[in-house]
């Protein structure tokens, strides 16, 4: 693979990816840590004969890149913790109609304002259901300077392929880190785009959501002659409300089965030193640039532990964890939240003896408390 | 010849969900109409509908439509609009979608001044969902969430929208479908923010409460509430009172549009000119 070699900031690589992925449309709102990526984009879009478009407000923000992905464009919203709160409902809207887009939500402190200049990891949940109702999400998360760009352009094509939206996670250390990172060149993100599938037969013959149980729905651009009803009602294959029992049913059901039978495809994982560990350390995002230092450490005393490291984070590589954890008695999972992702490798492990190391104040885990956790533990 | 309103409409879609004599009905012939008269290709229009009796109006015409979130039909359409701006993209929402809700959008959709065409039709109350209040709901008005009468002061939707910047607004009643038709056509042609409000009747869960049980009486108090802009400006203060001016209120066809605009900010930074500036602008602060 052709790479380059940049220095940046893990936001700035972000809103870089997005845009050498094909991304035409940025909508937003300020929010910090997030405002960067908009910083960025509305310079890099423009120049290209896209748009970028600071909104009123968080829901505009969201709503403007569902229409510019209705019309066909590959399209980007950015913003933290409290910007998806207000874009929820319609995120659950681009769940329902199957409209594919990126948002990259920057992790900062919470509840509510909470801590907006610092760091966490509180919104993994959030990410797995923002919105009300049943459908499944697909959540990626940095965990390098160098993800920040690979994750980023990953989701658009997960975007386009499952046809939903696909939310990246990066935390406030990841994104505000400066430093050097190895990335794809341009060229070999452009010759990987997959767009999402068209029909382009009859118009009288398309029915945008009549599709195979497992599979999304294939939703033309606007405008190219198959008119279309988009709605976030139950609907039927053209697009129409319905509340046909059997019909609301296979709707709803087809939302879960196309990314749950298709794991597969999206299942994301990086093992480090996991070889012959005696200690699972199970960490993500900046998290896991600590646990890495802690496990260097922790070996030079001969101590013999390794990180999991989840890249997609919903759904999450259960059946790899249950793997591991199935021979390692000691599984450590470290998190700037409480214990939001330990809860799935719990129920992905299958075990309830799984041991929790978890901050909430908005200062990111040093080597020295993973190490001194692990010692006490273990 | 006579018109032909089956090629725009969704004929398998009918009959529509609205009530028996609700002005929905008159709204959407008269838009039908009026999309006839400005020659433009149904693959190249776009309809974009809130939540609300009104938001299913996308369903029944032959377009690409969008159903959207409620109150959020003008950010939908700001996204589809700034993606294909050679597009005519038109916007159908309620009072309670339009004003509560939707709000801010309104406003900012306005002070954009967008090509966006927005109808919004005012039938003083929240008609699908058993009659609560409205922000257009007239004061001392029974509804079901104030049933000891309704204390909440109301807006005026099209002061709001020249207040806010829209540069074509004008308000007609579905009691005149013919005039509606013909401002329609030049809403839609109007090139930035179009606020079009349509007075409509809802007899049955705001008129059966009110003193106007019949579709005929709602609609003869709509009338004694409006009058043309011309004899309205003719009036005192004091007869102005409670009587809304109908027609068009505002025109400017010399406003920036956003989209234009926006086609700026691409030249600057493809080097084709430079940067944008206070001078750039006629009007300053």
């Amino acid at each position: 693979m052709a790479t380059r070699e940049v220095i940046s900031t893990g936001n700035e690589l972000a809103a870089t990816a997005a845009v050498d992925a094909g991304c035409k449309f940025f909508g937003g709102y300020p929010l910090t840590p997030s405002s960067e990526i908009m910083h960025v984009i509305s310079d890099l879009l423009p120049k290209i004969g896209g748009t970028s478009i600071q909104m009123e407000d968080e829901i505009a923000g969201i709503c403007c890149v569902i229409g510019a992905a209705m019309a066909g464009d590959r399209a980007l919203s950015a913003t933290s913790g409290p910007g998806v709160s207000l874009k929820a409902e319609n995120l659950g809207l681009a769940q329902m109609t199957e409209v594919p887009l990126v948002l990259i939500n920057v992790m900062r402190g919470g509840p509510s304002t909470g801590l907006p200049t610092r760091v966490s990891q509180g919104d993994v949940l959030q990410a797995k259901n923002p919105s009300h109702g049943d459908y499944k999400s697909i959540t990626l998360c940095a965990g390098s300077l160098a993800e920040c760009y690979t994750e980023t352009v990953r989701a658009f094509n997960l975007a386009d392929r499952f046809m939903q939206p696909v939310i990246v996670l990066l935390d406030e250390t990841i994104g505000h880190m400066h430093g050097k990172a190895i990335i794809p060149t341009s060229e070999e993100v452009k010759a990987g785009i997959v767009p999402r599938k068209s029909f382009d037969g009859p118009a009288d013959e398309y029915f945008p959501y009549e599709c195979e149980a497992d599979e999304p729905a294939v939703l033309n651009p606007m405008f190219k002659g198959y008119r279309y009803h988009f709605t976030g009602l139950h609907h039927d294959k053209h697009g129409f409300p319905t509340e046909e029992i059997e019909t609301c049913r296979k709707l709803i059901q087809r939302l879960e089965d196309k990314v749950a039978m298709h794991e597969d495809e999206l299942e994301s994982y990086e093992e480090f030193m996991m070889d012959d560990a005696d200690i699972m350390i199970v960490a993500y995002g900046s998290v896991s640039l600590a646990a890495k230092e802690t496990i260097r450490n922790l070996r030079a005393e001969g101590i013999k532990a390794g990180l999991f490291r989840p890249i997609t984070l919903w759904p999450s590589p259960a059946t790899k964890m249950k793997e591991y954890a199935d021979k390692i008695k000691d599984v450590l999972v470290v998190e700037l939240n409480i214990g939001q992702y330990h809860s799935e490798v719990q129920r992905a492990t299958a075990r309830l003896d799984i041991d929790g190391l978890f901050k909430v104040n908005g200062r990111a885990i040093s080597p020295n408390e993973i190490a001194a956790k692990v010692k006490e533990l273990y | 010849m006579a018109f032909n309103y089956d090629k725009y409409l969704r004929l398998e879609k009918m009959p529509t969900l609205w009530c028996w004599g609700c002005g929905d009905g008159v709204i959407l012939k008269a838009f039908v109409r009026a999309i006839e008269k400005i020659d433009v290709n149904q693959d190249d229009v776009c309809i974009v509908s809130g939540i609300g009796c009104s938001g299913r109006f996308s369903s029944y015409v032959d377009f690409n439509t969008v159903h959207t979130t409620h109150g959020r039909t003008i950010a939908y359409a700001t996204g589809i609009k700034l993606a294909r701006p050679d597009k005519l993209v038109v916007c159908v929402a309620g009072d309670g979608d339009s004003l509560a809700i939707g709000g801010n959008h309104t406003i900012h959709g306005c002070r954009r001044n967008i090509d966006l065409t927005f109808i919004v039709i005012n039938n003083f109350i929240y008609g699908l969902t058993n009659s609560q209040t409205s922000p257009t709901t007239p004061k001392g008005m029974w509804t079901v969430s104030q049933k000891a009468g309704n204390i909440d002061p109301t807006f005026n939707t099209c002061n709001l929208a020249i207040a806010a910047g829209a540069s074509f607004v004008a308000r007609e009643t579905m009691t005149e479908p013919k005039k509606l038709e013909k401002v329609l056509i030049k809403a839609m042609k109007h090139k930035g923010f179009s606020m079009m409000e349509v007075l409509s009747n809802c007899h049955i869960n705001f008129g059966r409460k009110n003193k106007m049980v019949s579709a005929m009486e709602n609609l003869e108090w709509i009338d004694s509430i409006t009058v043309s802009k011309k004899k309205y400006d003719t009036m005192t203060e004091e007869e102005q009172l409670n009587l809304l001016p109908t027609g068009i209120l505002k025109e400017d066809t010399k406003a920036d549009e956003y989209c234009d605009m926006y086609a700026e900010i691409q030249k600057v930074h493809q080097g084709q000119r430079a940067k944008i500036t206070q001078d750039d602008f006629a009007k300053k602060i």
